[in-house]
């Protein structure tokens, strides 16, 4: 009688259709009647001040209605802390036109407000400021000694500074049989979603906007602008339910939403604002980073030493931090471990979470420093993880929640053919050109949030379920609509999950890989007080057959509940409704995480990823032939959104190892590719064969759904695994990101 | 981008005529990069004179030699059978250029007038000499991975971007234009323009020329040809470096070589005197090697482009050797010897 779950059905996206026909509307694209139209005018210079701009003159233009700049814009919010938004590193936030001065290259300097968007945009093309300059440091590598320690705050709860140190590093590097050193370089990377950033406010009268944003956190912005704005969070709606593609960039509200708030509050109008391609780049990006690594191993290949040093830009105002360096000890058990974390500020915009922040960074350097120790102790790659491989988490003294990586390595093996590999470096080829097998392992911490969620039986017995959480692109929707259906047992088209609105039930900002453990562990906590609710209507009904029972002792199947020894014993959710005169029925709840099993185990996703590459002997062309990616991140809710999450993160990591990079002039200060066509992500003739392998993992530890996030783990075991193979295949360790084939000639 | 004119042309001659009136006046075709160039404030123009009303048929032949017509799309060009049979070293160029979309719309006088990738010219707010002449050069000391090692001068070192027009170098082609001072035409070597004290001109157009057709010699070395490209993703990227080799063999001896590279310099760069070397010569690795040291001379490296001197050299050798056997045009693809 029991019906098939949905979890862990491989259901297409819900709103699949809507976005390939074009049907989905985003922030922009939100045609409200009566509505002006911001263009940003941008610094041009790094540092300095604002002596003048042409405004008077770009004014006359017919059709611009008003130009803002720091002179003219209305008074706000008086203290930097209400400028603080969920994600805000310690420090004191950007504030949009607040001054004269100028802090970086890019930073927005005026806002045109004009009749239609062609007429802004030309205007900003004419708008001139004079400047007093002043002299700038934007370079990382030439600034290195100025590294310092973070400061603490609020925003490194979720991201814990390095662990204490272990044992003696320095005596243990000395007397280790083998040791690998190395400088691992990252430049800077900008999110560049499809979407554009976009804020379209609509102005509901006195002191009430209703905000379309790109954004990934609707409250999030509902906040930072009652703050800025200095309005009653309730008339501050956000909404937000496509957003096409963020990766971190959405996480903080951006200025285009600052922008088109206060426009529509100072001119009572609906406005909008959209960031050209370009303006993607004036705004957070992935900091530039350097490490240092430096791992010993006795002789028989057990790691006795790793140091692990770090050190990433941040901006003048704001230490925006990521966790680089403590993802070693946690992987690798060792006696002795020093970890070091630094920041250098410099003369650019605050950077903000890339995908897999600090992860993708940090095990780059920690996975292709171990390649290199086994390569010195002849050890095969696995065979020399397994050999220093954590049952518990060493860093912290605690054990695993779960950890499959050990199946991540047999299954992805087997199903990459890494027993074909030949351990010699350039010993395998396909006709002039060298081919290379590398691995790597991946991991990612699984968190969870404080979220809240409701969920109304409607009266024709259908389930609603509410959220202001957004999607991505993730598939949110469709998950939680998912989890929502098994809690009472109905078929997905008989939910509706309402979600990317700011007056839904709260939710946190949609990163970090914690959403689906965060809003769906407060779905599933809805659902089942619903259930329980339900279930006390159908024992006050008179003659109630589930008169005494537990929750336990019924099921919930296709709106109804059933007794469970005796299903013909039933009560329709329809009758329920009935018995509540008619009423839809409701009940809103917070996820109830264990934070004391929480607290006692170290929680993580992990991966295994296989590459394989082919670089031209004489010409350096690499591709990456086929890759494997095994994942252990507990119950998996969806297959087939998961699976495109995980591609999703390997295409990233050919980018990452291979491609993409902002390329900056530090003689100007600024970024010089800022567009998609020097701003190489990978097309389509650069991925060939990927797969992705999903290991069984049972966990009752993370949350009650026992998943525990798929969004970044794609992305970091991958690109060490590119670059390991690259090692393999040509015996060049190229530490450096993006890998450029000429490195190899 | 500013207000401007735009005038449908009715045929060549009125374009032209249209043009000569007014200072500031574009012709526009595809517009795949004039656009761009507007819409970034680069540009600004008084009038576009659209040119893509004057329609004819891809290319005409007469006596052994293809007229290229002007306004025909690149792609239209690259797939036409004339063209992939008789001269597929042009096709393989063109399809290696830019994307399927900008080939659909890209015309093929259009291709030769396109501006430098140079991040620097394409930034307003950077000095560039040949944006703006006398304003300097941001490149030389700055990111110059994308940028020239020959024909530069202490004024610019931007690259043509272009790989049809490697081809064409290759294969002789001749520019046919027509101006207010009637028709001429233009031996491609002699077409594009290296920087020298002058940057800003980048070829020898004179004002109000327009081109209308691109002559393409008999003979298309159909049977000994390669086009290699190296960039930094396998699509949709511009030449680092990139070969055009066209080749005649007679019992394993060569009669004639062209060997064109792009991504070097402000026009496709050949070296008459490695082609004469290599004339009589067996087609070894070792000679075009000798043949690569010529071609590369006098090669000058910037901080982030000095590896393409090497580079080049290396993707000369491995060009010439696929041309041996076109069918192995993928870079790695031939089993090495």
């Amino acid at each position: 009688m029991s019906i098939k779950p949905l979890i862990g059905q491989p259901i297409s996206r819900l709103e699949g259709h809507l976005k390939v026909t074009g049907a989905a509307k985003y922030a922009g694209e939100y045609n409200v009647s009566d509505l002006l139209y911001g263009y940003v005018v941008n610094s041009t210079i790094t540092k300095g001040k604002i002596i003048s701009m042409n405004t008077d003159e770009v004014k006359k233009i017919p059709g611009i209605v008003e130009i803002f700049t720091h002179e003219n814009r209305p008074s706000l919010a008086w203290f930097d802390m209400q400028y603080s938004d969920m994600d805000a590193p310690p420090g004191s936030p950007f504030r949009p036109l607040h001054k004269p001065d100028i802090k970086y290259n890019g930073q927005p300097i005026a806002l045109i407000v004009a009749e239609t968007f062609e007429l802004a945009r030309y205007a900003a093309s004419i708008l001139k400021a004079e400047y007093q300059t002043e002299a700038f440091k934007t370079d990382l590598e030439a600034n290195l000694g100025e590294g310092r320690k973070p400061q603490p705050g609020l925003a490194t709860m979720l991201k814990p500074p390095p662990p204490k140190d272990k044992g003696d590093i320095d005596l243990a590097l000395s007397a280790a049989a083998f040791t690998s050193k190395g400088t691992f370089t990252h430049g800077t990377e900008h999110h560049n979603p499809l979407e554009l950033f976009a804020t379209t406010t609509v102005y509901e009268g006195k002191g009430k906007v209703t905000i379309y944003d790109k954004t990934q956190g609707t409250v999030n912005c509902q906040l930072y602008v009652g703050n800025v704005f200095g309005l009653h969070f309730k008339d501050v709606r956000v909404i937000s339910p496509y957003v096409g593609g963020g990766f971190g960039s959405g996480l903080r509200p951006q200025y285009q939403l600052f922008l088109s708030v206060m426009v529509a509050l100072e001119l009572k109008r609906n406005v909008r604002v959209t960031l050209d391609r370009s303006q993607m780049f004036t705004f957070g990006h992935r900091p530039p980073t350097i490490q240092k690594t430096k791992f010993g191993s006795d002789i028989n290949g057990k790691i006795t030493a790793l140091y692990h040093e770090a050190t990433a830009e941040t901006s003048l105002y704001e230490d925006y931090t990521e966790t680089v360096v403590n993802w070693a000890p946690m992987i690798y058990p060792s006696p002795n471990s020093k970890m070091e974390y630094n920041l250098v500020p410099l003369d650019v915009f605050t950077p903000i979470d890339m995908r897999a922040p600090g992860g993708s960074t940090g095990l780059h350097a920690i996975e292709s420093t171990i390649d290199d120790l086994a390569h010195q102790a002849k050890i095969d790659p696995i065979q020399f993880r397994l050999l220093n491989y954590a049952e518990r988490d060493e860093s912290v003294n605690r054990p695993f929640s779960s950890k499959e990586l050990k199946q991540c390595f047999i299954q992805g093996a087997e199903k990459f053919g890494w027993d074909k590999r030949n351990p010699e470096p350039r010993s395998m080829r396909n006709g002039n050109k060298l081919v290379g097998y590398g691995m790597a392992t991946g991991a990612w911490e699984s968190m969870i949030l404080p979220a809240r969620a409701e969920a109304i039986l409607t009266t024709e017995g259908k389930l609603i379920v509410k959220s202001a959480v957004t999607d991505i692109g993730t598939g949110t929707l469709t998950v939680m609509s998912q989890i929502a259906a098994d809690e009472l047992g109905l078929p997905l088209d008989q939910v509706t999950f309402e979600y990317g609105d700011s007056k839904m039930p709260f939710a946190p900002i949609q990163g970090g890989s914690f959403t689906v453990s965060t809003v769906g562990s407060a779905i599933k906590a809805a659902g089942k007080a619903l259930r329980k609710k339900l279930l006390k209507i159908a024992q006050h009904i008179p003659h109630s057959a589930f008169k005494g029972l537990e929750i336990e002792d019924v099921v919930f199947q296709d709106g109804y509940i059933r007794l469970k020894l005796d299903p013909s014993k039933e009560i329709a959710f329809t009758a329920l409704i009935h018995a509540n005169k008619g009423k839809v029925i409701r009940t809103k709840n917070f996820n109830v995480p264990n934070l004391l099993k929480l607290k006692k185990h170290s929680r993580a996703a992990h991966s295994a990823a296989f590459v394989e590459v082919e670089v031209d002997e004489e010409l350096g062309v690499i591709n990456v032939t086929r890759a494997v990616t095994a994942v252990a991140a507990g119950k998996i809710i969806n297959p087939k959104t998961a699976r495109s999450q995980i591609l999703g993160g390997m295409v990233w990591s050919i980018s990452k190892a291979l491609r993409e990079e902002t390329i900056s002039d530090h003689n100007f200060g600024k970024y010089m590719n800022q567009n998609l066509g020097e701003y190489h992500i990978p097309v389509h003739a650069d991925i060939h064969d990927l797969d992705v392998i999903f290991v069984e993992e049972n966990d009752e530890i993370v949350n009650e759904l026992g998943s525990k996030g798929i969004g970044e783990i794609g992305l970091v075991g991958m690109p060490p695994a590119i670059a390991n193979a690259i090692f393999h295949a040509t015996g060049k360790r190229i530490n450096e990101f993006p890998i450029h084939f000429d490195k190899l000639l | 981008m500013n207000d401007f004119n735009f005038y449908k042309s009715q045929g060549i001659s009125d374009a032209v005529e249209k043009i000569a009136d007014q200072p500031d006046a574009k012709f526009i075709a595809g517009g795949t990069n004039l656009i761009d160039l507007l819409k970034y404030n680069l540009m600004t123009v008084s009038t576009l004179v659209d040119v893509n009303s004057i329609k004819e048929d891809t290319l005409s032949e007469t006596d052994g030699a293809v007229l290229l017509n002007a306004f025909a799309t690149n792609a239209n060009t690259a797939y036409h059978p004339i063209i992939e049979e008789r001269y597929p070293l042009l096709s393989k160029a063109i399809l290696a250029g830019a994307s399927a979309q900008i080939r659909n719309m890209a015309s093929n006088g259009g291709n030769l007038l396109q501006k430098t990738r140079c991040y620097y010219y394409y930034d307003a707010n950077t000095p560039c000499n040949k944006r703006e002449p006398g304003s300097g050069c941001s490149a030389i000391n700055g990111y110059n991975r994308n940028l020239a090692i020959l024909g530069t001068s202490d004024h610019c070192i931007a690259v043509f971007p272009s790989d049809m027009c490697v081809a064409l170098a290759a294969l002789n082609a001749t520019v046919c234009v027509t101006g207010p001072d009637g028709d001429r035409k233009i031996p491609f070597s002699e077409f594009h323009r290296l920087p020298g004290n002058t940057p800003h001109i980048d070829n020898n157009l004179l004002t109000a020329e327009l081109i209308t057709g691109i002559e393409l010699p008999s003979k298309g070395f159909e049977k000994n040809y390669s086009y290699l490209k190296l960039r930094d993703r396998n699509s949709y990227a511009f030449a680092l470096i990139s070969v055009a080799t066209a080749m005649e063999l007679e019992n394993n001896q060569i009669t004639e070589i062209r060997i064109a590279l792009g991504g070097v310099a402000a026009k496709p760069w050949r070296v008459q005197k490695a082609e004469d070397f290599l004339v009589g010569k067996t087609p070894t690795k070792e000679n075009f090697a000798l043949a690569a040291e010529l071609i590369v001379e006098g090669a000058k490296g910037f901080e982030f482009n000095a590896f393409k001197i090497e580079l080049a050299k290396r993707a000369i050798i491995r060009n010439c050797l696929m041309a041996l056997n076109p069918a192995s045009q993928l870079p790695g693809a031939q089993p090495s010897a």
